[in-house]
């Protein structure tokens, strides 16, 4: 049986992000205002785990590390089809980094037991750091491949798979167990089901705090963290803007009148 | 590296070339000097550790104890130290250095100079000559690490974190710095956690603060933010293509070059079979004299093919935001920003976008910016030079209309 990992993140709605401000006193992000979804990409890593599982004997695992308000990410994710979700909560995990959020994570999936296939966003849209996955394989010492664009051969231990690289490609082959970060173009991920919601409900979601994980609280969260957001500043170089009045005929003559004054419009 | 000290009166001793550390029980010291550093060593003590195979220390009267990791220094006690290289973990194709690795050798050489140390560059391929690394050295490299070898030809992800992560251990760079390209987006973390240090993601800027501590800055929530790794090292930064200028090369310098050796008897469990390039279809965004870039503005498909065709009649190259790469109606490559592609057009109009950030870094030094949104306190009305409020959806096929028309005219006269 392949046993799949798919690491999950709860993010703010990127639709409201802008909202998200920055605790002035420990200078680290302050989510809760924002209502949370399921990162985009860890939709994909989802929707390629379904389909492994739709291909052969497979048991799929989602983990994710947040605040408590982060079971319902793993809540979705039992209802598109993961068999059992764990989720990470602890105060003392608040405040990570990549590093110290993939190793807490790590921790977390050795704990769950055996694993053959770990896949992870490619990132996270309030991240974006593309970090965690790779460093999640390191902690664990297994391969990885990011931007994982095409499954191209999935047969017994040696994966071939290719990798984004903006225009073209790397064709990788890989050694399970392995980690995956998978790309927006890898798949085109499935909507809930009305039965998924249903069948989820009798899914349990274990929750590991620290001590389940046996870590010590320097070893996670903040101060686990080997980077720190040390300062804020505002951006100043602004520029003055001349707003175009008119009808809108007016406002794309003068524009265009504009630009080709100011040499532009070659 | 060698502690160096320079030796105090009564009852010295000398440090020796590796400090006990962790300590076979207590040391005492007798200092000679004192330095500026005092309160940071006291507030710090675990940074001081880590610190102490690279420092200096002028040692006298004060004493001060060396035991396991704490260090008890008295209030006027002052260190110098002294830094490892700085490192870019450079990068070719066909032998060629990319220019991303130049611009960065750039930024490590006023770094350094700062630091008073050294710029040492990590060159992995096959094939390369003296000629192939002349331009690392002409943009300010003194030392390069090179290993060309059949089995470097491919980015080989554990061959390649290997090797790094082999020649750190010895040389012990204080930062570290690696392109955002497909190679160093994955190389980096992969380097980072096995030298258990920081990494800060696609950064904007790199400055040395009053402490000579590297301040990565990165745009967030509406302004930007300074990410530090103050115990760790290497500091380790990303940064994208665009973020630094090349620098105006000095065919005079010269520089050292170091064989690598490549490991042997290191199972791979993974391996690149091969690497595709293909050539982007249409204007390249990153040289087009005029981007054209549309946001979520758009609002469906429709929106957006308006927006496409805007670009198309200016024959500009058509850049996107986050949002429009997530609705699916333009592929990653084309989002400008952060952590997409940076641009230097002349002419730069962004239609349907709110101005945030992440997205406006990527414009570096347009000469005009024109923006379209249809809510006139949208932030990017700040940062631009032309400011149309409307909805982009009915405008920009009028705009579309006015600039054949004047396209036409200019056929004409
Ligand atoms: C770590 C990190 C890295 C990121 N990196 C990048 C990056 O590299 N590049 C990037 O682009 N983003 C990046 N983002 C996302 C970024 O923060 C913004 O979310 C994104 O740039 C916003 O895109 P937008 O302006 O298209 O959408 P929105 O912010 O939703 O703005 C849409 C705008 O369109 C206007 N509008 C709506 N309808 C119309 C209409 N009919 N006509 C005219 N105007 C209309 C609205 O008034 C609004 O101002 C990053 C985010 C994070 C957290």
């Amino acid at each position: 049986m392949l046993n799949i990992v798919v690491c999950a993140k709860a993010v703010p709605d990127p639709k409201d992000a802008c909202k998200i401000k920055i605790d002035p006193a420990t200078k680290t992000l302050m989510r809760c205002e924002v209502p949370m979804v399921l990162n985009q990409m860890d939709k994909n890593a989802m929707e390629a785990a379904i389909r492994m599982k739709e291909q052969s004997d497979a048991r799929i695992s989602v983990i994710s590390m947040g605040p408590p308000q982060a079971g319902n990410t793993v809540k979705e994710c039992l209802a598109l089809g993961a068999d059992q979700g764990f989720l990470l909560s602890d105060p003392a995990f608040g405040g990570a980094d990549a590093y110290a959020t993939a190793y807490t994570l790590a921790k977390g999936i050795e704990k769950i037991g055996p694993f053959d296939v770990i896949l992870c966003g490619m990132a996270s849209s309030d991240g974006s750091t593309e970090w965690v996955g790779p460093q999640i394989a390191t902690f664990l010492d297994i391969p990885v491949v990011t931007m994982v664009r095409e499954i191209v051969e999935c047969e017994k231990e040696l994966w071939k798979v290719k990798a984004s690289m903006g225009h073209g490609y790397r064709l990788m082959e890989v050694k399970l167990p392995a980690v995956f970060t998978v790309t927006r173009e890898l798949n085109q991920p499935r909507t809930l089901s009305f039965s998924g919601i249903i069948k989820a409900r009798k899914k349990e979601i274990t929750e590991w705090g620290l001590n389940d994980l046996g870590e010590s609280a320097e070893s996670v969260g903040l101060k686990g963290s080997p980077t720190i957001v040390s300062d804020l500043r505002t951006q100043d170089s602004k520029r003055e803007v001349e707003i175009i009045e008119g009808t809108r005929e007016d406002k794309a003559e003068q524009l265009v009148q504009k630009l080709a004054d100011a040499g532009v419009l070659a | 590296m060698p502690v160096k000290c320079s030796l105090g009166i009564d009852k010295s001793q000398a440090f020796p070339a590796d400090l006990p550390i962790p300590g076979s029980g207590p040391e005492l010291f007798y200092a000679s000097r004192i330095t500026h550093h005092a309160s940071r060593i006291t507030h710090h003590a675990s940074r001081f550790t880590f610190h102490v195979s690279r420092i200096t220390f002028h040692v006298s009267r004060f004493t001060f104890h060396v035991s396991r990791f704490t260090f008890h220094a008295s209030e006027r006690i002052i260190m110098e130290h002294t830094y490892g290289p700085v490192w870019v973990i450079g990068e070719q194709v066909n032998c060629q250095v990319v220019t991303v690795s130049l611009q960065l050798v750039g930024r490590a050489r006023t770094l350094a100079d700062e630091l008073n140390t050294s710029v040492e560059v990590v060159l992995l391929g096959n094939h390369m000559t003296d000629e192939h690394v002349q331009p690392l050295f002409a943009a300010g490299a003194d030392r390069i690490y090179m290993g060309n070898d059949p089995a470097l030809e491919l980015y080989q992800p554990e061959l390649f974190t290997e090797m790094i992560v082999k020649l750190a251990g010895d040389r012990r760079p204080e930062i570290m710095l690696i392109g955002s390209t497909f190679m160093g987006r994955e190389l980096a973390p992969l380097v980072a956690a096995r030298l258990d240090t920081g990494l800060t993601a696609h950064c904007i800027d790199l400055v040395l603060d009053k402490d000579k501590i590297l301040e990565q800055i990165i745009p967030a929530y509406g302004g930007l933010i300074s990410i530090v790794c103050p115990e760790k090292r290497p500091q380790m930064a990303t940064v994208s293509k665009g973020v630094f200028p090349k620098p105006d090369p000095d065919e005079t310098r010269t520089g050292e070059i170091v064989m690598l050796d490549v490991p042997t008897g290191m199972t791979q469990r993974i391996n690149t079979l091969e690497i595709i390039r293909e050539e982007p279809e249409g204007v390249s965004l990153e040289s087009a004299p005029i981007v054209v870039a549309g946001g979520a503005g758009a609002g469906d498909i429709e929106g957006w093919q308006k927006i496409e065709e805007l670009a198309k009649i200016l024959n500009a190259g058509l850049g996107s935001t986050r949002p429009a790469v997530d609705e699916g109606w333009i592929e990653l490559e084309t989002m400008i920003g952060q952590s997409g592609k940076m641009v230097s057009p002349e002419l730069y109009i962004g239609v349907g976008l709110s101005g945030e950030l992440q997205h406006m870094v990527g414009i570096v030094g347009a000469q005009v910016m024109v923006a379209v949104n249809n809510d006139s306190k949208a932030p990017v009305f700040e940062q631009v030079d032309y400011g149309i409020v409307d909805d982009c959806r009915e405008f920009v096929p009028v705009l579309i209309e006015k600039i054949r028309e004047h396209q036409e005219k200019q056929l004409t006269c």
